[in-house]
């Protein structure tokens, strides 16, 4: 069922999260000279998954600040990064993956790439998706912290090793405005550009696979969608049983069965579908 | 346990935390160890280093 047929509007979603990534990516003249900005606005985190060696960038990555604190050698915890990440996702949850990362706006668009045959799902699909986890967990976590030089500092192994966002949004960019830096790429430089060419064409032939399978940042913000103060709730009264909404889902979501999953990005289709507004979103329980 | 986490204070409870946190955190000093990565090219983000 295309979206026409289940009155499903994607640009406003599409408009909102362009301009969340402008305007956190609005360091403009960086995309000319090759260097970052290094201003104060660079203090705070920005909530979705935004590379701070983006030219453009002008707020620093949660995941990447994360695991420098994490890394450092004088602190073992990062009060101030998880604060932020517990505080952005106790209000909205997951709504941050589907409205602002502008990772995840281009995995949407580069899902309206026509493709023959598109994978919804595919079996060990939910098993696969506890990955996200163990990233978090090894590659976020546990690595920066122990794995670290004789100055007792780890490297931002999510970054280094996995990260194709910042490949993307760091990487590219930044190596092809500076020629020193092309004489410097090797192995790794390889290495994370093969995960992000991996990571383009699946995004072409599955749903937002980065967010479903890798995403530390994601899987930090789906453990409190069933508790955040914005949430989505059904209307079992006005519910007709015609799974319009869970057809709609790109995330492979139920929403009658469990309208808060930590799978979904809250895009809000479910409620776009749904022919008898039984779905409704917000603060309201 | 399904009435905690429906209750708006849950969520409001811990957002009050993750200011808490975040409060404590720039007190000590960690909002310097961000500003410091985030302002130098991080050659590991970008598969240099």
């Amino acid at each position: 069922m295309d979206d026409k047929k289940m009155n499903i509007k994607n640009w406003p979603r599409h408009t909102i999260q362009a301009l969340w990534a402008a305007l956190t990516n609005s360091h403009i003249s960086g995309f000319v000279t090759g260097k970052i900005y290094t201003g104060k606005l660079k203090n705070a985190c920005v909530p979705g998954l935004n590379c701070y060696s983006c030219p453009g960038a002008a707020g620093a990555c949660p995941i990447g600040s994360l695991q420098a604190v994490v890394g450092s050698w004088n602190f073992k915890f990062a009060y101030y990064v998880i604060g932020f990440l517990i505080f952005v996702g106790a209000i909205l949850g997951r709504l941050v993956c589907g409205f602002l990362c502008p990772f995840g706006l281009i995995q949407d668009l580069l899902n309206k790439i026509p493709f023959p045959k598109k994978i919804r799902t595919f079996k060990g699909d939910k098993l696969l998706r506890k990955l996200k986890y163990v990233i978090f967990l090894v590659f976020v976590i546990l690595l920066p912290l122990f794995l670290t030089d004789i100055m007792g500092q780890g490297a931002p192994y999510f970054c280094k090793l996995i990260c194709p966002a910042g490949t993307l949004e760091g990487g590219l960019p930044l190596v092809l405005l500076n020629k020193a830096m092309r004489g410097a790429i090797g192995w790794l430089y390889i290495w994370k550009n093969t995960i992000l060419i991996v990571t383009i064409v699946l995004s072409i032939i599955i749903y937002r696979p980065f967010c479903r399978y890798i995403c530390p940042l994601g899987a930090f913000y789906s453990v409190f969608n069933k508790v955040s103060i914005y949430r989505y709730r059904v209307d079992m009264e006005k519910c007709v049983g015609c799974g319009k909404c869970a057809k709609a889902c790109q995330m492979e979501v139920n929403p009658v069965e469990n309208p808060n999953s930590p799978e979904c990005i809250r895009c809000g289709r479910c409620k776009q579908a749904c022919p008898v507004h039984a779905i409704a979103s917000g603060c309201k329980r | 346990m399904k009435k905690i986490a429906e209750s708006k204070w849950t969520g409001i409870a811990l957002a009050a935390v993750g200011i808490l946190m975040m409060a404590f955190g720039i007190y000590r000093g960690e909002m310097e160890v961000v500003f410091t990565k985030a302002v130098n090219i991080c050659m590991e983000c970008i598969g240099i280093g």
